[in-house]
This record gives C-alpha cells, structure tokens and sequence, in this order.
C-alpha cells in the first residue's frame, strides 16, 4: 500500500510537470509577454515603454525558454519557464496581472474556504439524495413509479443548471422572499445564503446522477449473489440495503469522487449568480479582467486537486471493497 | 447579385450533412448497421424525437448558406467596382426577413400591440402617457382593443388549418409508401398504422408530425402580424433569435464532438493495440489533460484564442465571419480538451479486441498493423464512437449556456440560447417582469436538448446490448405487433 501510494505520488508530479508545461505553452507560447501587456494595458496608445514596465512589474522581463544571454545552467533558469514553473510547484503564486489585484496565494486560501462552505454540504447531500432516490426507483422497478421517474430524471437533466437557478431565484427570493437572492457574511449566518444555492444546485444535478446510479444498482441487481440472498428468504428491503447498496458504493465512489476537486474550487456558475466570494467567482472574475496569472493558476491548482482526488478514491476503494488491494 | 461567404462552420455544417447520407447509403447496403438502425427507429421517443432533431437540422443548414446582397453602385464609384452589404446574411434570416425589419423600440409582451413601457406621445395636440403602438405588432389593426383577441383566434385558426392540412397531406404520402413498400391497400396500412402495428413506430411519429406542424403553423401564421415570443430591449423579436439559436447549438454539439474523433479514436487504437511504451505516452497525454478541470482548460483555451483574435483584427471582412471564426475555434477547443474519455474507452475495448481470434489470425497472415487497425479493429469499435458522440452533444448544447455565462462562449454578437439566457437573467429582476426571452430560450433548449437525448438513449440501447437492461418497462409494456 505504502508503496502504491508512493508511485502515485510520483506519478501525479509527472503529470503535474505536464501539465505544467501545458498551461505555460497555453499562456506564454502562443500569444506572448507583450500580446498580454498590450490587452491588460487596454487604450489606444501603448508605449514599448508602458509595456517593458508592465513586464518587468510582474516578472515576465527574460527570455521564455533559454536566456542566451547568461552562462551554465542560468541559461535555463533565468527564463520565465523555470521561474515560473518552479514558483507554481513551491505553491507560490505571485501576484494577479491586473493592475488592482493583489497576490494570488492569501486570495486563493482564503477564498476556498467559502467555496468549501457552499460545496461541502452540497457534495454529501448530492451523494444522498441521489442515493436514496435511485434507491428507490429500483425498489419500484417495473412499476410506473420506476417509469414515470426516469422520465423526470430525463428531463430534468434536459435542463440547463442557468434555468434552476433564474427560476429558482425568482420564485424563492422575489415572489416568496424566503431566501435572499445573494450575498455573503462570514460566520453562522451564511447559512441562510447557502441554502437555496445548494438546494438548487443539488435540484439540476439529480437527474443525471440518480439515472447513472439506478443503472448501477440494476447492474448489481441482476448478479448472482442477490438471487442467492433471495434465495435465503431474505426481504426484498435486506436484499437491497445489506447486498446492492454495499456492492454498488464502488461505482458510486468513483462517480461521486470526480466531484471532490469542486468541493475546493467551487461551482462557477452558482458562486456568481449567488454573489459568493469563492473560488468560482475568483475565476470569473479572472476571465472578464482577462488576468492570465489568476486563470494559469487556478489551472495548477485545480489539477493539483484533482490528483489528490484519485489518490484518494483509490485508498477510498479498498476501505469500501477490501478484495481490492492496492500494489 | 450576391456574393456568396463561405463560413468555416457553414463549410463544416455542410460537410457533415453529406457525410451523413453517405453514412446514411452505407447503412443501407450493410445489413448489420441496419438492423441496428432500424432498432433505434423502433423506440418510440427516438423516433420523435428523430423528427424534431430533423426539423432542427433543416434550420441549421438554412441557417448555415450566407451571402452579401450587392449594394446599388453609389455616386462617384468607379464603373465596374462592385460593392456588397458590410452584414452577411444567411438563407433563414432571407426567410425571416419580416421579423429582422420590424424592429420594434423596445420591449414588447408577446403577440401584444403595444410596448411595455410607457411613453409620452403627442395625441391630438396633447402630450399623453401611453403605451406605444407597435411597428409591426397588431398594425393591421384600426381599432386594436376590440380587434386584437379576433384577430388572434382568427389568425391563430388559420395557421392551425394549415399545418393539419400539412399534416394530412404528409400522413397520406407516408401511407402511400407504405402501402406500396406492404404491397397492401391505403386504407389497410392506414388502419394498421392506426392500430400501432408493425415494427416501426408510424403512429407515435404521426402524432409528432401533427403536432409540429400545427405549432409552426400557428407561428408562422400569427408571426405575420405580431410578435409571438415578443421582442427584446433593443427591440429586435425573440423568435428569431431562438431560432437563431438553433443553428449555435446544433454546430457546437455537432462540431465539437467531431473534433473530438480524430484524436480519440487515432490515439486510441493505438494504445490499446501497440502497448508498450506507445500505450503509456498516449495514457500520459489524456491524464495530463483529463486532469486540468474542464472549464478551466477551456477557459484558458479561449482566452488565449481572443488575444490571438485581438491581434489581429483585420483577417476577418465581416462581423459574422469573425463571430464565426470565433465559433469555429470554440468548437476546436471543446474537442481538444475533450477527446480523452473517448480515447479511454477506445482503447479499453482495443485492448479486449485485439486478443480475439480473428485479430490473431490476421497478425497470422502477415497483415500489416495499419491494416489490421482499420480494417479489423476501427470497425468494431465505431458503435463505441457512435453512441459517445449522440450522449455527448447534448451535454455540448448545455455547457454552450454555461460558458456564454462565464464569458468565453460564442462571440456576444452571435445569437445564443446563453446569450438569451445570460440577458434574461437582468430581465426577470425587471419590474414588471420581462419573461418572454427567457422563457423563449427555455422551451426551444429544452426541446432540442429533451430530443438529442431520447435519440441518443435510443441509440444506445440500440447498439449497445448491455445498456437495453436499465430502460425503464411497465410490467405491462405496449402491446406486442399483432402475430399472424
């Protein structure tokens, strides 16, 4: 195991070297140092001057690749690709490219945390209720209940996240006026902020995630283990609970897992249009200031999670399944 | 007197037609594709919703031929310098020509013949606050309070009429190829269609068929005279925006997708059938690019295309040509950051494939690696590619709103179902309440995307035997075809 978790390890930095190397061909390659400058700038008379302080003000004043001008092993470390690089690796983000924005690392940690508060609660009530209702069609299954809910499940995944949200905020905020339509304090008080986001949100994804989970439980259903159980005289009730929800946890942590990175990184679309400061909104943000550092980062970061995540699913798998042995 | 523009994606949207009844012929002549075609047409909802995706694509392809009409030559102008419109124009906006001039001020309810807001206007002399009379809402009317609801029904009856007549006259040459494909009477298919027999759904598509034509009827019918989803702040009518919109969709699920193929099935292939160290590589490449978060890669993707758009601002003659190009990449980017759950599942099933005995015994026969690839393998796994390119367009339909959101979707000036839905998001905080836009864009997504789903459902199930399981049945399911 221990080891196993070591080339895991190991490989994740290789991707992340990769990825690395993506993200910094994306930004730096193909449009360079001075495209960026000329955008952020903005206006219509950009100096070489204006644009040579504007590099050397966040760092991107050397070479991208390999510094001719240097000697020895400066010659690749004195470019913007390892600074860069290895700047990134050392969780040190550096500064935002607009003018206003301050550094990235205290924003990004600070602002996680909101987007932790919204997305946590929603993960693990998104595991439940989509559990319980794909439970629930199965036990039913054959009957209209069976029918008629995956006809909603359908449609309701025909539904753009956009249109629960506009509804949503309409009916519960406007005509009802039993949450606010958005906003955030820090402390307990978030509460009354978060519920409809999370409400709504777990509304839009169940569709997709209860159907993806009933297939998997009729999946199991139709195994030979189960006919046995029954076969024992177990209830029908037992057979589900004790035998198939137990068997189908693994599909279900590896569905409900590719969601772990977005507990940290947050949901764009609901973070903005509920006016919470996490990390969604960050990026955003960063998109419509066009701040290639913030976006660069949260790039890092985001990948970052996401192989942490896989690490974790993996461990999570021989705790649910202990035939599963890592090595 | 035109000149015609050919856009990348009108290029693209055209190739892709044709490429589909080459398709379409080479089901037909291979007994095995068609019978599993003729499965997927078997499935009632797939069947309507074939229809609907095909009333769609119609639009698109309209949408999808532009030109630029030919100015009249002005004063001073050299003879023989030829100058066209600055806007291009497609085939659909030459239909709906009506809509795009009756541009309206501002606001208006839908199939209303006034604006929403009020307005002084000067009535006899004496300045008076009022609703203003619309430009091309309700102005055939000289009396519109006791005219207007007359009006309505009777024009709505018209274009009701019409579409039943539509209907009635598809229904009857649909029973007439039918009957001579059954070799049995008019009246004897009718009836047997009536009943539900047969292998193929007719009814449930007829009943589809009526019900679309009366709707377009009734629109194109009361789109004469007014405003049917009324019009948006700058006036201009929301139907033809939603219908506009169709044609955005349509190519960012159908394009993107595409794009996705080359690089997943390529890579794929030969991943699972070299192994080795081809095999790592290639896993490598689509860990490195499954694990950026989607949206963010896409993000930074499209951010870098408009700086590259910025810079250089005059490759492009037209607004629509740079909107375009816009378009274009977009749908390049989805596909290149979303080729690797498709790569994934190719190379899984090329690693089972190429372990059968005929893959071995054509390795025994000194077939070549590239032959054995595309002449053995490629063929087996097309289903895979088919039923991951019909399940993934709908989701590309979806994601298009959510990035318009965010602000690197399609250009601002396209027409969008996330630009509409991105504006009625100020709207619906309005006072009074401005729905109309937004509930334009909800009915035709949510049609669209309803449709592209059940399609895809019954393709699946269709080609993938293991997927057959999970549909939903009734303990009593439809009755089966009568056996003689």
């Amino acid at each position: 195991m221990f080891s196993y978790l070591v080339r895991r390890f190991l490989y994740g930095a290789l991707i992340l070297l990769g990825v690395n190397l993506l993200t910094f061909f994306l930004f730096f390659t193909i449009n360079t140092p001075d495209d960026m400058a000329r955008l952020n700038i903005g206006g219509k008379h950009i100096t070489q001057d204006l644009i040579d302080r504007w590099k050397v003000e966040r760092g991107y004043d050397k070479p991208l690749y390999v510094n001719d001008a240097k000697k020895g092993g400066e010659r690749y470390t004195d470019t913007i690709f390892w600074e860069r690089s290895v700047s990134l690796f050392e969780l040190r983000f550096g500064r935002a490219d607009s003018e206003s924005a301050g550094d990235i690392g205290p924003e990004v940690a600070r602002r996680m945390w909101v987007s932790v508060q919204l997305a946590l609660p929603l993960f693990v009530l998104q595991v439940i209720a989509s559990t319980a209702f794909a439970l629930l069609l199965v036990m039913f299954r054959h009957t209209r209940l069976d029918f008629w809910g995956v006809v909603a499940c359908v449609l309701m995944l025909s539904i753009s996240s956009l249109f629960y949200i506009i509804v949503g905020q309409f009916l519960f905020s406007r005509l009802l006026r039993v949450a606010p339509i958005s906003g955030y304090v820090p402390g307990w008080d978030v509460v009354k902020f978060l519920v409809l986001p999370i409400v709504l949100s777990l509304v839009s994804r169940l569709g997709t995630e209860a159907r993806l989970y009933r297939a998997m439980f009729l999946e199991e259903i139709g195994k030979d283990y189960v006919r046995t159980a029954r076969a024992k005289g177990l209830t029908e009730t037992a057979v589900l609970f004790r035998h198939v929800l137990r068997n189908a946890l693994l599909p279900i942590v590896t569905s409900a897992g590719s969601y772990l990175p977005y507990v940290f990184l947050g949901s764009l679309v609901f973070e903005s249009f509920f006016g919470l400061p996490g990390l969604g909104a960050y990026v955003i943000d960063a998109i419509t200031k066009q701040d290639f550092a913030v976006v660069r980062t949260m790039v890092f970061v985001g990948s970052l999670l996401y192989i942490a995540t896989f690490v974790l699913i993996d461990v999570a798998y021989t705790w649910v399944d202990p035939r599963v042995r890592l090595g | 007197m035109f000149k015609f523009v050919f856009l990348w994606t009108d290029i693209t949207v055209w190739a892709l037609a044709v490429f589909c009844l080459v398709y379409g012929a080479a089901v037909a002549r291979s007994p095995g594709l068609a019978t599993s075609w003729r499965r997927v047409f078997r499935d009632a909802p797939a069947m309507c919703s074939a229809l609907v995706i095909a009333l769609c694509m119609l639009l698109t392809l309209a949408d999808s031929v532009h030109y630029r009409g030919r100015l009249e030559s002005a004063a001073g102008a050299t003879a023989g310098s030829v100058q066209y419109e600055v806007q291009a124009h497609s085939l659909l906006d030459l239909a709906l020509s009506d809509l795009i001039d009756s541009r309206e001020t501002s606001y208006s309810r839908p199939l209303d013949y006034v604006g929403l807001r009020m307005d002084t206007v000067s009535v006899n002399g004496r300045l008076v606050r009022m609703a203003p009379r619309l430009k091309h809402g309700g102005a055939s009317l000289s009396d519109p309070e006791h005219q207007w609801v007359s009006d309505l029904v009777s024009r709505g009856f018209s274009g009701l009429m019409l579409g039943l007549v539509l209907a009635v006259v598809v229904a009857l040459g649909l029973f007439a190829l039918l009957a001579r494909a059954r070799r049995a009477g008019l009246v004897e298919t009718a009836a047997s269609v009536w009943r539900n027999e047969g292998e193929i759904p007719w009814r449930a598509a007829l009943w589809t068929l009526v019900v679309i034509a009366t709707l377009v009827g009734t629109t194109i019918s009361l789109a004469g005279g007014y405003h049917v989803f009324g019009t948006d702040t700058t006036g201009n009518d929301v139907l033809y925006q939603a219908l506009k919109s169709i044609r955005t969709a349509f190519v960012i699920g159908s394009l993107s997708t595409v794009a996705t193929l080359p690089l997943a099935v390529v890579l794929g292939i030969m991943a699972g059938y070299f192994r080795g160290w081809i095999d790592e590589v290639i896993q490598y490449f689509y860990t490195v690019l499954s694990s950026v978060p989607n949206i963010l890669l896409i993000a930074a993707c499209v951010l870098m295309v408009q700086v590259f758009l910025d810079k250089h601002p005059d490759m492009f003659e037209t607004g629509v040509e740079r909107a375009d190009v816009k378009l274009f990449l977009l749908c390049a980017v989805l596909g290149l950051t979303g080729w690797a759950g498709l790569c994934r599942l190719l190379r899984a099933e090329t690693l089972k494939l190429r372990e059968l005995d005929y893959v071995q015994a054509a390795n025994a026969f000194g077939v070549g690696s590239s032959r054995i690839m595309v002449r053995h393998i490629f063929p087996n796994v097309a289903h895979l590619m088919l039923i991951v390119t019909v399940l993934d367009f709908s989701s590309l339909i979806l994601y298009e709103a959510v990035l318009s959101y965010v602000g690197v979707g399609v250009d601002p000036s396209m027409n969008s179902f996330g630009g509409m839905i991105n504006l009625a998001r100020k709207e619906m905080s309005l006072d009074p309440v401005v729905w109309w836009s937004f509930a334009a864009a909800f009915g035709f997504m949510v049609t669209l995307v309803l449709a592209v789903n059940l399609f895809a459902d019954g393709v699946r199930d269709a080609f993938d035997p293991r997927a057959r399981a999970f549909r939903p049945r009734l303990a009593i399911t439809r009755k089966p075809a009568a056996q003689k």
